[in-house]
């Protein structure tokens, strides 16, 4: 078992023909994951590798059966890509891409807010069930199919290095998600919680946040209530200043808001096992999970 | 990305938000000539510098003449400011705005910027005005009023009645009020705003709403719409090696402090990691530097000479996890680039992910004196240990 995406899950990758598009349109394909279709406008008809091209989303949705689409498009017409592919029939929407203006995610974010689809992102790794399906552009190597963890994170490296960290110690991973970097996104904690804690598969939780908004917060009071299985917390940017933007464009303390003082003192608060140093988490997580 | 005061009323007056009469000065003869424009005295003279705090660190001062206002200026210009939010350096300051003295009758705070949970706008605002906001939510956030926006439908009228209400704005200052909000937040939308702030908003004695200070920050990510906001860009308040990382795409931040430890790791999450457990090892982080997730050679080697133009940077930890880019390449990065800058302080790498071995192979082999790392606890005490 898993969450959100499976070995059925049929792909369609909108930017097919870009640079970044290929490579890792190729890269999944590699790993196995079912790619169905690609969308570019304007270059319908033709083929990336084997994989037909559409120019709509509602046409490639209608004559291949994509339930699930990845977005390699760029930042000015981002969103614009992500509305097409929730007006197109697609269930689960994963954008990868980095750099979407806030105000065009809190468009898309309430333009989404009665369809039913999912959004994954944006600026995010993508999601992977080991073994099944990646979608996104992490290393598909590193992760250890079988479960019986589930990974969250806002991060993409980090996360890479938490799942390393957790494979070595021989622990494998049902569904690793980055939620994304930015201050407005799709799927948050909590959705990727109440997965997990539904997903049959899944023994416990990796939940990786860093400084900046409240999601980490408000993930825990989520925990309290609802999560039975246990959690293992980390929180980057104990070091970061105030009032700068570390990388990821939501990751900045405002005021006193933000930071990761106050995010490690929820987690304490509700019961998750923080990690206080990243060089001790997969020796943190054999403990724990064992 | 920031912008100044004067900057920021320049935006104010092209969408009729109301600004007192004045202008940007250089130099005290600059000064003098833009407070002869003005209606009267007394004149305002303010330090224009990217922080806030600026009233209290002697930055803002009142002149009744014109030789005042050129003595004044004389004084600020080329002073060192130092406000609780620049640090203890402070800032040099290179241009004074001068403006018209105003007959206040009450000050108000504004502001609107994006809240990221709830994905609205939120409208801000407060009685107590002229004051630090963060003071006024920590101790009485009953003086905040707070109107979310949806950002599909926009500001209605009942947002402005909602805001204007819990102000208590007097009936003969409504309309201007009711008018200065929604250009405000026109000004707010169409330019990407991540804040604009207004404070103090000034009631005047005869009824009119002005805004006496104006902060507008503009979303890095939606520059690209925004032509005329880069022009805005003022490298003078920035960081020097900040300003050199930026023309190579890096994501650099100058720490300052004692920091002597510099860093670089590729991705944004992982680089706050690895500035953490250096602390951790007992030594402290002089940078953030995050080159991608997707580094290149070039990349690895523009981030090595903006590390070492550091002239703190004791020690430096190279901290990659290879991912779809190979160990193998980002070490060729490194040797090459090491060879090409020189080491000056000892590097501790550690690598880690695909092609691991092959990239350690070629960092032995290099016939560089890296120091390698097992593993990150191990790369945070032998860097730390370095700088001790």
């Amino acid at each position: 078992m898993s969450i959100f995406v499976d070995k059925h899950t049929k792909l369609l990758v909108q930017g097919i023909t870009g640079k970044e598009g290929q490579f890792h349109t190729r890269q999944c394909l590699a790993y196995g994951t079912q790619v169905v279709a690609g969308v570019t406008p304007g270059k319908g008809g033709q083929t990336m590798d084997d994989v037909p091209v559409f120019n709509t989303v509602k046409t490639a949705v209608r004559e291949t059966g994509a339930n699930c689409c990845m977005i390699f498009v760029p930042p000015p017409f981002a969103a614009d890509a992500i509305m097409e592919a929730a007006d197109g029939g697609i269930d689960l929407i994963v954008a990868i891409t980095e750099g979407i203006p806030v105000m065009d995610m809190m468009r898309v974010k309430n333009y989404l807010k009665d369809k039913a689809c999912r959004l994954i992102g944006p600026n995010c790794p993508g999601i992977i069930t080991p073994g099944e399906a990646k979608i996104g552009i992490m290393p598909g190597p590193i992760h250890k199919p079988g479960g019986p963890i589930g990974v969250v994170s806002r991060s993409g490296t980090l996360t890479y290095e938490v799942v390393h960290q957790l494979t070595a110690q021989g622990i494998g991973q049902t569904t690793c998600i980055g939620i994304g970097g930015d201050p407005v996104n799709g799927t948050n904690f909590i959705d990727c919680l109440e997965a997990f804690q539904n997903d049959p598969a899944t023994e416990g939780i990796v939940m990786v946040g860093e400084i900046g908004g409240s999601a980490e917060e408000e993930a825990c009071d989520y925990i309290k209530a609802n999560v039975t299985k246990p959690v293992v917390g980390f929180i980057a940017g104990l070091t970061a200043p105030p009032g700068r933007r570390m990388g990821h464009a939501g990751a900045i303390i405002s005021g006193n808001s933000g930071t990761a003082d106050a995010k490690l003192a929820a987690m304490r608060a509700v019961g998750v096992h923080v990690c206080e140093s990243l060089g001790t988490l997969g020796e943190l997580c054999a403990g724990v999970f064992k | 990305m920031k912008i100044h005061e004067y900057q920021a009323k320049e935006l104010f007056r092209e969408y009729n938000v109301n600004v007192p009469q004045g202008g940007v000065a250089f130099t005290p003869a600059e000064a003098r000539k833009a407070a002869e424009g003005l209606p009267g005295f007394p004149v305002v003279v303010k330090a224009q510098i990217h922080a806030g705090g600026r009233g209290k660190g002697g930055g803002v001062k009142l002149a009744q003449s014109a030789e005042e206002v050129e003595s004044l200026a004389d004084e600020i210009l080329g002073m060192t400011l130092v406000t609780h939010q620049t640090g203890p350096e402070g800032r040099l300051v290179r241009k004074v705005l001068i403006e018209q003295g105003l007959d206040i009758a009450k000050e108000l705070y504004l502001s609107i910027l994006p809240d990221r949970a709830t994905a609205q706008n939120v409208i801000m605002a407060s009685e107590a005005g002229g004051m630090d906001i963060e003071a006024v939510a920590a101790e009485t956030p009953e003086k905040i009023i707070k109107v979310f926006v949806n950002p599909l439908g926009g500001l209605q009228p009942y947002h402005v009645r909602e805001a204007a209400f819990g102000l208590n704005i007097p009936p003969a200052a409504m309309k201007g009020f009711g008018q200065l909000l929604h250009n405000l937040y026109r000004l707010f939308a169409a330019y990407d705003c991540s804040l604009v702030e207004i404070n103090p908003l000034v009631l005047t004695a005869d009824d009119q709403v002005i805004a006496l200070d104006a902060k507008v920050d503009v979303d890095s990510n939606a520059l690209y719409r925004h032509k005329d906001v880069q022009a805005y860009r003022d490298t003078d308040e920035e960081d020097p090696l900040e300003v050199e990382a930026s023309k190579y795409n890096l994501n650099y931040i100058h720490l300052g402090g004692n920091g002597n430890v510099g860093n670089m790791v590729n991705g944004a999450g992982l680089a706050m990691a690895t500035m953490d457990i250096i602390k951790q090892a007992g030594a402290e982080p002089a940078n953030f530097l995050d080159v991608g997730g997707g580094a290149n050679a070039e990349m690895v080697e523009n981030g090595f000479r903006i590390l070492l133009s550091d002239a703190n940077v004791k020690g430096i930890l190279i901290n990659i996890f290879g991912g779809i880019l190979r160990c193998d390449v980002l070490a060729q990065g490194v040797v090459e680039a090491a060879k090409k800058v020189g080491l000056e302080v000892p590097v501790v790498v550690r690598m880690e992910g695909t092609n691991v071995e092959e990239g350690r192979r070629i960092l032995a082999e290099s016939g560089l004196t890296l120091i390698t790392a097992e593993n990150l606890k191990d790369a945070a005490s032998k860097v730390a240990e370095i700088v001790k």
